[in-house]
């Protein structure tokens, strides 16, 4: 949930990137299917469900695929099976179950008609085959997951435990109570890339200067520049630098505290339109009561430090009032 | 056009609630979906193909839902599309699946939409920022407040309006069984005295965020014919989007959702919404949009949408009662959302809203917006055939 704005490139034209993480600890109601299932791990124990057709569906499938109808015929099936296909896996990632050269696999269990997909501790390629019998080795304090089941070995596995990813976040649950939720962190690591034009608008915010681009159809001068005209689709090559002055056409104020939020509640959003823009952007209002904040209120930039300044438009740290008389409605009415 | 005629044979919903933790996914799907078909009378071989729509995919976390829902959707074997519109998904959702039908493509067509979103947090997901920006995003109360703060000075209406919408829908939603929140007692003055929470927009403002499906079975002429009762007609459906912004763009009163409401209305072969239509459940997250939406469809005149509401016209009893069902303000199960709007609309014209019928509706409008107020996606269904 943080955005780093720091700039990695080193070319000075090269568009600009920074990292975007974002991460989120979901959670899954397992239903009473899926529930059997995993509180039946924390027990030592796998469990199927038996489909319309008598087939034994490992994990437990919550609708027969062939009929769609509930599926309530739960079945115990053994914790030990044989490799039906396989594929290596010479780097492990963060999270993989375990974490030193292992194979992914697809087992089927004694007992069961389908196949459960799971890592298989084998040390090396050579040492895992289709049809190779495998065996669970637990974990040592189940909880109610699929990571209950540590990996699966087979007869020329290395010996000792291998080195495992740290287990699950395990959701909250009252003292006996079965397992009614599991915890799925998910974790996504981009690199976001600002386009060629808004690299150079970046830069500008660098050096303290507001660089916008203006249509050569329809004239709109707009800032952040896109690169090409969102109403007439040509390309937008004429810079404007734009001055740090405006009006807030519309804002709001924001009372409400939220997971990820990195502004200290309230404070005023406020839609700025610079002067000679035609289009506004988002920014944040102080330097007097939010309760004064108006539409059309006349405002300039408050700029950081210059120290502190780099490739964002958060080198603005905030706008405030100029103390000029506000703009008349008809002048911005149609940029709401 | 020569699209077949098209019909609503049957709708199914959950009971929405913050967190139905009792459930799977697939499970809350179900519980929408065999509601619909029983209320159809069809069962899973009289189904030709499935079309599923869910808001974006971070709400949840899961990336492709229906690759996994296809056996709880009884989908294996038949074509299964999932549709991706943001907010007003639950509306285009339907579209589609009508579409399926109206080309003559299928008999009976099953569609679904949900969201459960105690697994998540949309507030979080719809505030992620890119780098390089200013961090004053604050959810989708955040992007639609200021808009909400031009239409009040543009159209003059009186500070108040948005209250008498927000306890006009809650108290309709006490009469509906399936809704996430039921507010008998709820006032004007107690909505005026909740939290500021996005000035303008205040707590009871606010929709609720809701796990929650809904469903409803398609079908074409025949099977139409044969719902006990009648069916509900689709005499007109329209679709349009815009860029989220662009120089000069309204965002009080989309050209998007104008553009889409007077093709439906012209395709529905009607010359005076207010006069011809008997109900209406349209898309209000935030109360002020009942009036701006209003607007936006043609309803009333641009600037006088709050006149209707303050009027008291769009309560039940009224002239065009809004959101009989207690509408978003009342159940918010984001991707299912619009679907709701659209299947309510049908269930009024079929006369089972049950506390909430509007008396002899035989015409209604239902309608989703999503995004930036960019997408928009609307029908009109009839107790005749069109």
């Amino acid at each position: 949930m943080n955005a780093a704005a720091t700039e990695t490139s080193e070319a000075p034209e090269a568009p600009l990137s920074a990292p975007l993480n974002v991460g989120f600890d979901y959670t899954r109601s397992v239903g009473p299917v899926l529930g059997r299932f995993v509180n039946a791990l924390r027990e030592r124990r796998i469990v199927g469900v038996r489909g319309s057709d008598g087939r034994v569906h490992v994990p437990p499938v919550e609708y027969d695929p062939l009929t769609a109808q509930p599926l309530t015929e739960f079945t115990d099936v053994a914790d030990e099976g044989t490799v039906v296909s396989w594929s290596w896996v010479a780097e492990p990632l963060d999270a993989q179950p375990v974490q030193r050269p292992f194979a992914w696999a697809l087992i089927r269990l004694d007992g069961a008609d389908t196949c459960l997909l799971h890592a298989v501790d084998a040390g090396s390629p050579d040492n895992i085959h289709t049809g190779m019998r495998v065996r669970a080795r637990w974990a040592d304090e189940p909880v109610g997951h699929i990571r209950d089941i540590a990996c699966f070995t087979g007869p020329d596995s290395p010996a000792g435990p291998a080195p495992t990813a740290p287990p699950p976040p395990v959701a909250e649950r009252a003292e006996g109570e079965p397992v009614s939720t599991v915890i799925t962190p998910i974790h996504l690591r981009y690199l976001h890339s600002a386009s060629p034009e808004e690299s150079r608008y970046l830069r500008g915010l660098a050096e303290g200067k507001l660089i916008a681009q203006r249509c050569p159809a329809c004239h709109k001068v707009y800032i952040p520049p896109r690169g090409a005209c969102p109403t007439d689709g040509v390309p937008t090559t004429d810079e404007v630098e734009l001055p740090d002055t405006g009006i807030v056409t519309t804002f709001c104020i924001v009372n409400v505290p939220f997971l990820g939020q990195r502004l200290t509640p309230p404070y005023v959003a406020a839609y700025i339109l610079l002067d000679g823009a035609d289009i506004p952007f988002l920014h944040l209002v102080l330097g007097c009561e939010a309760s004064e904040v108006r539409m059309g209120m006349r405002v300039r930039a408050a700029w950081k430090p210059r120290e502190q300044w780099s490739t964002t438009l958060e080198n603005i740290g905030h706008f405030e009032p100029t103390g000029e008389p506000d703009a008349p409605y008809e002048s911005y009415a149609h940029h709401l | 056009m020569g699209k077949q005629r098209t019909a609503v044979l049957g709708t199914g919903q959950t009971h929405h609630r913050a967190k139905r933790t009792d459930v799977s996914m697939p499970g809350l799907l179900r519980e929408a979906v065999d509601r619909a078909m029983a209320d159809a009378q069809v069962d899973w071989p009289d189904i030709d193909a499935v079309v599923l729509g869910k808001a974006p995919d971070l709400f949840e976390g899961v990336m492709m839902p229906e690759l996994f829902l296809a056996d709880a959707l009884g989908a294996n074997g038949k074509p299964l599309l999932r549709v991706h519109t943001a907010g007003s998904v639950g509306g285009s959702t339907a579209l589609v699946a009508a579409s399926l039908v109206q080309a003559g493509v299928h008999r009976r067509v099953l569609t679904v939409a949900f969201e459960k979103q105690s697994e998540s947090n949309a507030m979080w997901a719809l505030s992620i920022l890119p780098p390089f920006q200013m961090p004053v995003g604050a959810g989708a109360g955040g992007y639609f407040a200021p808009h909400v703060r031009s239409y009040i000075r543009r159209s003059g209406a009186p500070e108040h309006v948005g209250a008498i919408v927000a306890a006009k829908d809650r108290r309709n939603g006490a009469l509906n069984p399936f809704a996430h929140l039921r507010q008998p007692d709820i006032t004007v003055e107690s909505v005026r005295a909740s939290q500021m929470l996005w000035d303008p927009i205040r707590y009871d403002e606010t929709c609720p965020s809701s796990d929650g499906a809904c469903a409803m079975v398609l079908g074409d002429e025949t099977a139409g014919d044969a719902v006990p009762g009648g069916a509900a007609w689709i005499h007109a459906t329209a679709m349009r989007t815009e860029p989220t912004t662009f120089a000069g763009r309204d965002q009080v009163n989309p050209q998007a959702g104008k553009d889409a409401a007077a093709a439906l209305w012209r395709e529905a072969g009607i010359t005076d919404p207010l006069s011809q239509v008997d109900t209406a459940e349209i898309y209000v997250p935030f109360s002020w949009f009942e009036p701006m939406w209003l607007e936006n469809l043609g309803f009333m005149p641009e600037g006088e949408g709050w006149k209707l509401t303050e009027a008291g016209e769009t309560a039940l009893g009224g002239r065009l009662p809004v959101n009989p069902s207690g509408g978003v303000l009342s159940s918010n199960p984001i991707g299912a959302s619009g679907m709701l709007r659209f299947s309510e609309a049908a269930k009024q014209v079929m006369g089972r809203a049950g506390d909430y019928q509007v008396d002899g509706a035989r015409t209604a409008l239902g309608h989703a917006y999503g995004g930036g107020s960019q997408f928009f996606a609307m029908w009109v269904v009839g107790a005749a055939k069109p």
